[in-house]
């Protein structure tokens, strides 16, 4: 079942310059999809664009189908019925999807009470599985953002992206900001979260080492413009496009000491 | 013989716990160190004493053997490269104005030399010749952090203290300045001190690793060493969590 279908979408500045030109690619249940690309590729452009979330004076073009709901040109009333359910995003920034003044149990139990209903004992009993879902001990709820460190604060970001059970989840370099070990677990943990629910996973980044041992399937992107697409494995051994091929080789070469120190 | 060293040094910020304690690393000419750790491990306050812009609370800092004093000889021979080339350089000024600011400020060389040793260090980091009349917001981030560099070797320091100097580039302009950065290690006796925490340009550039954790050093040695065969378990979750392309595709050019 397709739960993404994304048909020729274009994001365009008032002045009717374009940065994003035509993308189109479909993602099904289960399926995980790697968009990659360097700084002003288009890649946020394009989660932001899936969520109906471009800033103001931007405008997307074309056709996102969100299971089955036309998100382009959506009124937010309609949007509603699609963020957060069918479709739920993970940010760079966890500072930035969280309130800063909020506790986080409150954070997370805000969408679990606005869309499943749930009240009470049930309400607090769907935080704790939600925090122990993602690792995280019981008493970060009762914590505030600022008192957690930088892997915590993201786990909570995708407890509550996940509170409601979306189909599908986009990840727009979700531990870009993290350290090393961190970003390990915090990966770890989105790959099993995704198998175990059977979702599907649009996972955005700029390291190809990151994107490629998540993703299946990748999209290149380079100036607004998909220059490849294709199964990882094959990309990230025989790249065809000549950009993707000195992206590919930039990062074998990246790694060839390290590679070679310790394999 | 080092050029510059850390005895058990420890450091704290006012009314706050140690952030570092008993550290001890060692600068050698031509060997190029990385002080890696992950984010509070103190790496970046352990390079603010190294730069003598803090003082150690317990321990000292030599700089060729003796007490360091943040002089104009100290200042010509340790420079500093920072993390983000948007905010280290003034927007309001030319990049030659940028780069030869250290001449002016140290005093070295005659007015009418200064321009031409300008052009010589933007010509040492591949930067056009054109670029010194130019202001930082026209060039790239790879090559605001060429300027950066030049500004730091201008003055033909000894050692050049680098802050993740490459950790905001995209992946083809980073593995060039690795490039840039070892190139000028052999040909201008540059030692480079680098603070990071990619084990990737590391290995790339550096023959020493000390690893810092939580203030302390925890291992420290060659990197051939200490990445190869790490004692230290902190060392071993730190290579291991490393994202490789080896280990989601295998080997480049074998098809499976």
């Amino acid at each position: 079942m397709t739960l993404l279908d994304v048909d020729d979408l274009s994001v365009r500045q008032a002045d009717g310059h374009e940065l994003l030109h035509g993308l189109s690619f479909t993602l099904a249940r289960g399926e995980r999809l790697g968009l990659i690309g360097e700084s002003g590729s288009g890649k946020s452009l394009t989660a932001l664009a899936i969520l109906s979330l471009l800033p103001a004076g931007l405008t997307a073009h074309g056709s996102v189908l969100v299971s089955g709901t036309q998100v382009v040109g959506a009124a937010d009333r309609r949007l509603d019925r699609v963020r957060g359910r069918a479709v739920s995003a993970v940010f760079q920034e966890p500072l930035m999807a969280l309130d800063p003044l909020m506790r986080i149990g409150r954070q997370i139990a805000g969408p679990l009470r606005r869309r499943r209903g749930l009240r009470g004992a049930a309400l607090r009993a769907a935080v704790l599985a939600a925090l122990e879902e993602v690792r995280l001990p019981e008493r970060i709820a009762s914590a505030y953002p600022h008192e957690v460190s930088g892997g915590q604060r993201q786990r909570a970001a995708i407890a509550m992206a996940l509170a409601c059970e979306p189909d599908l989840l986009i990840a727009d370099e979700p531990t870009t900001a993290l350290d090393v070990s961190v970003q390990a677990e915090v990966l770890a943990l989105l790959d099993g979260l995704v198998a175990e629910k059977g979702m599907a996973l649009l996972f955005i980044g700029h390291d190809l080492a990151v994107v490629a041992g998540v993703a299946d399937r990748l999209i290149v992107l380079r100036d607004g413009a998909v220059v490849e697409s294709g199964r990882t494995e094959d990309i990230v051994k025989e790249p065809r496009h000549t950009y993707t091929r000195s992206l590919v080789h930039s990062a074998w070469e990246f790694e060839a000491e390290l590679d070679r120190l310790a394999p | 013989m080092t050029i510059l060293e850390t005895r058990s040094v420890g450091f704290a910020y006012r009314g706050g716990a140690p952030v570092l304690s008993d550290v001890s690393v060692a600068v050698s000419p031509g060997r190029n160190l990385a002080l890696v750790g992950e984010s509070g491990a103190g790496k970046t306050t352990l390079l603010r004493l190294l730069l003598g812009l803090a003082r150690p609370s317990s321990g000292e800092v030599l700089f060729d053997g003796r007490s360091l004093r943040p002089d104009r000889e100290f200042r010509r021979s340790v420079q500093p490269v920072f993390q983000d080339p948007y905010s280290s350089l003034d927007p309001r000024q030319r990049v030659d104005r940028i780069v030869s600011e250290p001449l002016r400020a140290m005093r070295i060389g005659a007015r009418d030399e200064i321009g031409d040793r300008v052009a010589q260090t933007l010509r040492a980091v591949g930067l056009p010749a054109d670029a010194a009349r130019r202001y930082p917001h026209e060039f790239s981030g790879g090559q605001r952090q060429r300027i950066a560099i030049a500004r730091a070797i201008v003055c033909e320091p000894r050692i050049l203290l680098a802050d993740e100097p490459v950790s905001a580039l995209d992946v083809t302009t980073r593995v060039r300045l690795v490039e840039l950065l070892r190139e000028l290690n052999t040909a201008r006796d540059l030692t480079v001190v680098m603070v990071s925490h990619d084990l990737a340009v590391v290995a790339a550039l550096c023959d020493e690793i000390a690893v810092l954790d939580r203030g302390r050093i925890v291992e420290r040695g060659p990197s051939a060493d200490v990445l190869g065969s790490p004692r230290h378990p902190h060392t071993r979750r730190l290579v291991a969590s490393v994202p490789r392309l080896r280990r989601s595709s295998g080997p480049p050019g074998e098809g499976r």
